[in-house]
């Protein structure tokens, strides 16, 4: 489910930011998870080494990705498993809403898979009359509220738990104004333990496929994809295709990084490696492209595939902490949303790459060390001469540009704008000017430095 | 040794005393500084914008003022890092000797001049705003994120300062949401970081805020102004300089 | 052109020039104190900790703390005590199971992560599905962390391997951390020497 609108981030930051204490609540929580994550990574020596070991291994793949996948998908073969390849979402759609057919399977049980998000799955099988129910339970909660997660490990980090009281009241048959997370949490595992004994098909994400072996990995806290996929008889898991890893061995480097950074703990409950179908039962793997591939062909953009989705970046930015993640209007938000988006649809997303400051501390998180931030520029390079810019900025830009390449125009426009400010500060003092809005304009001095040099230099 | 003064543009408009401030300091440390009169602006407000293709005639001019001095040195952490990685001009080989040689004022002072001690005085609580561009980019003092031994250049010299007492906060390096073009285009965001990041300074008693980019200073200045609070901003270069 | 060779073809045609794998070598260390270590991060994230002599003492834990309680395990050391039967292959069956008792091959000092491979658990379900889980773990197959952990797996080649690394949890709600979400709501691991 991907947020419908048609504001941009800006527009829809601003309306987060009408009620300021939601602001500094949000801000808060994901701040506590960042320090969580700095405490945890301090007890690790070798955390940079650790760091720069996952990048190497991850631009590894993005080189020898042909390969890997083939490999990948001889291993899992020769497993027993299934193994099918999607162009796009669509393809993924209908490959999946396909196996579900065949085996007359008109219910579905998922974990959580941000792909699926990409991709719009439930909407598509809702409308082909397949119920699919969300079993973590921050998804669980979004999909009873209607809306999409606003974060890639923490879906409902935007919701008060009085609201998913309320929910829980209105869904599940929790009393009315019962907000406390331990009442909620048993009231979801035993309205979903009913949803897991009954459904005989199960889809989780991929958080590591091996190509050596040909398994993957799923990592969860609840223990939601081991419920769905060990009592179901159909288990499809759904992986874009970065999503490899060479051999086994680097799951080590991987899953030492992934929850510290993520959270802050050591590692998931759960760190399951399905290999082998169990007898009679069957694994089926969708391969996904959906616009990798192209990525792959950007030179300074393909690095954004070694994203391993551990959502650090989310929890460490200020912009997305203080603008919520759904002011994103995609399914990844946050920095490496903003990277990846444009991708899949420039004219769509070209306000992405400008919600940021460029203040790095995304790069600085990024546990397998993505550019992040020097991403986000050189994206908003390729969007301008793409010719999203809004023409107002363009014309602007164009003057801007023009004074500063001249040094007279420049003293002359710095003496303009020294007196506007000076002497009638309400023709720049008024609210047609963002900056006036919140802020006061700094005191104009009465001359430059350049002619304060002039008079104390020559 | 010949120092090319890089003054910004909104400083050399806005903010005088910080470029006056920064000239005298490298003066009294014995360095021979000029202040190439033609200099306007490095073009990092377009370039961030998504509109480095206009900034050939800012680099022209920037090469043009730059060339042949043994350092540059700037006021600015923001300025100098988009110089270091985006200036370029029909002239590479000048361009590329600049970006090598271009300075931050307080690396300058640390790292060229290797600062050991100031005269200077600045009896003052101060809280010091560590600026993305300085210290992520430029690397002027360890970052937060990393797991790597800790330092500050700014720090270090500010340590010199008699009298002075550094205060702590409890977001030692987060953006203030100034960003350039985004304090309007991100206008609500860009005020709710400026706002939640001079609270911090408030709330541990800052009489001053510093930093070595005046434009994260501006931003956070006009947030405490229309809040009334006493709190002023100053650039580190005038908390060095003073005597 | 099916689907299989246009993404083959695309990714051929766009991925940059080959860049060798680094040697994962240097992350690994021994340390002293494993025992110490694990026991304190299991205990922090939730879990119980109790050394135990022989299977006997085991035993009586399980009978003086779960005196009523449907019990399901694998483990033949356990036969004589009041395990429940189970002649399935359907993981619904295990529904109603109260406390699960498996053995781990190893557990991860770092983070308290115990790997346990289907060989070792009835069916796939049980660990995940039973209220209760205890593991049962000898001393000396501690590991400093995760790189010695996948040496000491190397290519074995099981069907479904897990690392358990405490009881089933969530912090979906305001993040408070509630023990207790779909998977088992406790585990007791126990330390054989």
């Amino acid at each position: 489910m991907s947020a419908v609108t048609n504001k941009d981030h800006a527009e829809l930051a601003e309306d987060f930011n009408r009620d300021e204490n939601r602001v500094d609540w949000h801000d808060e929580t994901l701040w506590w998870i960042r320090q969580k994550r700095d405490r945890i990574v301090h007890q690790i020596p070798d955390w940079e080494l650790l760091r720069e070991t996952a990048s190497q291994i991850k631009h590894n793949v993005l080189s020898n990705m042909h390969s890997y996948l083939q490999q990948f998908e001889a291993n899992a073969l020769a497993n027993g498993v299934h193994v099918h390849w999607a162009l796009n979402a669509q393809e993924h759609n209908q490959i999946i809403r396909q196996l579900l057919k065949d085996k007359q399977i008109t219910h579905m049980v998922k974990s959580k898979s941000m792909l699926t998000e990409e991709c719009g799955l439930n909407e598509y099988l809702a409308e082909h009359g397949i119920e699919v129910i969300d079993s973590d339970l921050g998804e669980r909660i979004v999909q009873l509220a209607k809306e999409p997660p606003s974060h890639i490990v923490l879906p409902c980090i935007h919701k008060k738990k009085e609201e998913i009281g309320d929910l829980f009241h209105m869904y599940l048959g929790t009393p009315s104004n019962v907000a406390d997370p331990q009442i909620l949490t048993e009231a979801a595992r035993q309205h979903l333990r009913e949803i897991f004994l009954t459904r005989r098909a199960a889809l989780t994400g991929v958080n590591f496929a091996v190509a050596e072996t040909g398994e993957f990995v799923v990592c969860t806290n609840e223990g939601n994809a081991d419920m769905g996929a060990h009592l179901a008889d159909i288990h499809i898991a759904s992986m874009g295709i970065e999503k490899l890893i060479p051999e086994r061995k680097h799951l080590g480097v991987f899953l030492r990084l992934l929850t510290r950074s993520a959270t802050g703990q050591p590692i998931t409950t759960y760190s399951s490696h399905f290999r082998k179908p169990r007898d009679g039962k069957e694994i089926h793997i969708v391969l996904v492209d959906n616009g990798r591939s192209e990525q792959l062909g950007r030179p300074d953009f393909r690095n954004s595939l070694k994203c391993i989705r551990c959502g650090a970046c989310m929890n460490t930015c200020p912009v997305y902490r203080r603008s919520g993640g759904h002011s994103y209007h995609t399914a990844v938000a946050g920095p490496i949303g903003s990277i990846l988006a444009p991708n899949l649809d420039m004219e769509k997303y070209a306000d992405l790459p400008f919600a940021s400051t460029l203040c790095g501390s995304c790069s600085n998180v990024c546990p397998v060390k993505i550019d992040i931030h020097d991403q986000l520029y050189k994206w908003r390079q390729v969007l301008v001469k793409k010719g999203y810019a809004p023409t107002a900025k363009k014309i602007g830009m164009q003057l801007m540009a023009a004074t500063l390449s001249s040094p007279a125009l420049y003293h002359t426009a710095g003496k303009a704008g020294r007196a506007a400010l000076r002497y009638i500060p309400f023709a720049i003092n008024n609210k047609l000017n963002p900056w006036y809005k919140h802020r006061d304009m700094p005191q104009a001095p009465k001359q430059s430095f350049r002619d304060w040099y002039l008079k104390n230099n020559s | 040794m010949r120092v090319g003064l890089f003054v910004p543009c909104y400083v050399d408009q806005f903010y005088p005393n910080a470029a006056i401030a920064t000239l005298q300091l490298l003066r009294k440390l014995g360095v021979e500084v000029e202040y190439p009169l033609n200099q306007t602006c490095c073009g990092q407000p377009m370039a961030n914008s998504g509109f480095e293709h206009l900034t050939n005639g800012c680099n022209e001019l920037f090469v043009k003022n730059f060339s042949g001095f043994d350092y540059i040195v700037a006021p600015s952490g923001s300025c100098v890092l988009h110089v270091r990685e985006h200036l370029h001009d029909k002239d590479e080989t000048a361009a590329q000797e600049i970006r090598s040689k271009v300075y931050e004022l307080t690396s300058f002072l640390t790292d060229i001049l290797q600062v050991k001690q100031l005269k200077a005085r600045f009896p003052h609580k101060v809280g010091m705003h560590q600026s993305c561009h300085g210290q992520r980019g430029l690397k002027l003092s360890q970052m937060s994120e990393l797991v790597a031994p800790q330092f500050s250049k700014p720090g270090s010299l500010l340590n010199m300062v008699q009298d002075i007492e550094l205060i702590e906060l409890n977001r030692i390096d987060e953006c203030c949401g100034f960003g350039g073009t985004f304090c309007v285009t991100e206008e609500a965001v860009s005020v709710k970081m400026g706002k939640d990041r001079v609270a911090d300074h408030v709330k541990h008693g800052a009489e001053y805020i510093t930093g070595v980019d005046m434009s994260c200073l501006m931003h956070m200045e006009g947030i405490l102004n229309r809040q009334q609070s006493p709190v002023k901003v100053i650039h580190i270069a005038e908390i060095l300089n003073a005597e | 052109m099916n689907s299989r060779e246009k993404i083959l073809a695309a990714v051929a045609a766009n991925q940059p020039d080959l860049v060798p794998l680094p040697d994962i070598s240097p992350l690994n260390f021994s340390q002293d104190g494993l025992l110490e270590k694990l026991t304190s991060i299991l205990t922090t994230t939730g879990s119980n900790v109790i050394p135990a002599a022989n299977y006997q003492e085991i035993a009586e834990y399980i009978n003086a703390n779960y005196p009523e309680a449907k019990i399901v395990s694998p483990l033949a050391e356990l036969e004589s005590g009041r395990l429940t039967r189970y002649d399935t292959t359907n993981g619904i069956d295990f529904q109603d199971v109260e406390l699960a008792i498996i053995k781990g091959h190893f557990a991860v000092a770092e983070n308290g992560a115990i790997w346990v491979t289907e060989d070792h658990m009835l069916h796939r379900a049980l660990p995940f599905i039973t209220q209760h889980l205890i593991i049962v773990i000898e001393g000396k197959s501690i590991v400093p962390n995760m790189h010695e952990a996948y040496q000491t797996i190397g290519n074995s080649t099981y069907g479904f391997g897990t690392f358990i690394s405490g009881p089933s949890k969530t912090a979906d709600i305001e993040q408070s951390l509630v023990i207790g979400a779909h998977g088992a709501r406790s585990l007791t691991v126990f330390l054989l020497p």
